[in-house]
């Protein structure tokens, strides 16, 4: 049995969230990198440039990348032999929701989170949306997006008819970023959920943002339809040119004989991602 | 690079803006976003008196992040200009000249703009840490208990943009590339 206290979460955790919203992780700037040496369109290879820019004041001068420095997504892998040391909370929500408040409060991240038929701001930036992952031993991962909301409008969920197999999935994925257009902050990542359930593949997208640079099952699917994306030529901020994805990932579930539910998952270009073990 | 002046006091210089237009914008403009255009709107219908003087005036759709202490302002970049296009349709009698955001708008937007003499300014999307370099000065004007969503008065200095949509019903997005 390992026991983890819940300060040493709350602690990390606002740590955490603090060092995602001033600095992207190496694979993300390198995309970003690699776009703007490939890009052509003038206007473009301008705002590539100024992100660039954008991402070195922001790790100078500790200031968020961007304003909106999102809702905050954890994903909590724990596994069997572990056991939360609570003090005086009552659950890990509750742990987890004060390191966010904690690292907001410290690192000057915007209060974005609202009561959503009121409006009315909960002035702490949470809560978050927490995902528990049981996982084997003594494991305690947990990973933190910082999620922004352009992106998270545009995304999308269908139950498609299983006959419409690979094809009809490539389609949707297509529409879904098509109809995007220049609102979620292009270049963007895309996470595919494919299977499960309604809500199953809508989690399964979020968690394929956290494979972004990773060699996974799917990347010669995945190659094809980065491709395909590229070619609807929207480009970065929706100004054209060759650069609208900067990579997509693919997580599946087994699903019943009479569905296939499909989520797209669309992360604007800063995906502010982190994650640590305990 | 062309350089512009909000509150704008003389209406030609938006008649030479085109767009793809590269710009610095300076003076002094105001933030709203979804929350305070709704709350501008309700006092229009209401017929009572706007708490800001919309003459002339540039409105840029940002909610900035709080000022870190010792420094001006936080980050502040801009939100998605679609989702204020219908919310800006009431403010256009009240004299508003410019917009500011980021991506593209209905093209509704596009005609009215044209037939009020309205220019939309695109900035960088995401880029909030970069752009905080050109805000000199940032007060709140009204709605402060709104957070990040009141009014705020900034005075910007030599802010980048690109001219969106032009006084001539152009589209920036609608460009041949």
């Amino acid at each position: 049995m390992k026991s983890i206290y819940s300060e040493k979460i709350i602690e990390k955790i606002a740590e955490k969230i603090v060092e995602i919203n001033y600095q992207l992780p190496e694979e993300v700037v390198n995309k970003i990198k690699e776009a703007y040496f490939k890009e052509k369109e003038k206007y473009s290879k301008n705002y590539l440039k100024i992100i660039l820019e954008n991402i070195k004041v922001a790790k100078e001068n500790k200031i968020p990348i961007c304003q909106d420095t999102g809702l905050t997504i954890v994903f909590v892998e724990i596994g069997i032999n572990v056991r939360i040391e609570p003090g005086n909370y009552r659950n890990l929500d509750e742990i987890i929701n004060k390191g966010i408040e904690n690292g907001s409060k410290k690192g000057y991240l915007r209060s974005s989170v609202v009561s959503p038929i009121e409006r009315v701001n909960t002035k702490t930036n949470t809560p978050g949306v927490i995902h528990y992952l049981l996982s084997e031993g003594d494991k305690f991962k947990i990973t933190i997006i910082s999620k922004g909301f352009g992106s998270e409008n545009v995304s999308r969920t269908k139950m498609l008819n299983p006959s419409e197999g690979k094809e009809g999935i490539e389609e949707f994925i297509i529409e879904t970023v098509k109809n995007a257009g220049s609102l979620p902050c292009p270049p963007i990542f895309v996470g595919v959920g494919i299977g499960g359930s309604f809500e199953k593949s809508a989690i399964l997208s979020k968690y394929a943002l956290t494979k972004i640079g990773e060699n996974t099952e799917y990347r010669e699917w995945e190659d094809k339809i980065i491709k395909r994306i590229n070619d609807l030529k929207i480009g970065p901020g929706g100004f054209g040119g060759d650069i609208t994805v900067l990579d997509l990932k693919i997580e599946t579930f087994p699903t019943h004989i009479a569905g296939l539910p499909v989520s797209v998952n669309i992360c604007c270009w800063a995906h502010r991602i982190g994650s640590f073990e305990i | 690079m062309k350089k512009i002046i909000f509150p704008l006091k003389n209406e030609e210089n938006i008649e030479k803006l085109k767009v793809g237009d590269e710009v610095l914008i300076s003076g002094k403009i105001l933030t709203a976003r979804d929350h305070a255009h709704k709350k501008l709107v309700e006092i229009i219908k209401k017929e009572k008196k706007l708490p800001v003087d919309l003459k002339g005036a540039l409105i840029y759709y940002a909610g900035p992040s709080p000022t870190p202490e010792g420094k001006i302002v936080g980050s502040i970049g801009p939100t998605t200009s679609k989702r204020m296009d219908r919310l800006t349709i009431p403010l256009l009698k009240f004299g508003l000249k410019a917009t500011m955001g980021k991506g593209e708008r209905s093209d509704e937007i596009v005609n009215l703009f044209k037939e009020y003499k309205v220019v939309y300014f695109i900035t960088y999307g995401g880029c909030g840490a970069y752009l905080s370099q050109f805000v000199k000065e940032i007060k709140v004007l009204c709605f402060e208990e709104l957070g990040p969503e009141a009014i705020y008065q900034l005075y910007i200095e030599d802010f980048p943009a690109i001219v969106g949509i032009d006084i001539y019903g152009n589209d920036f997005f609608k460009r041949k590339v």
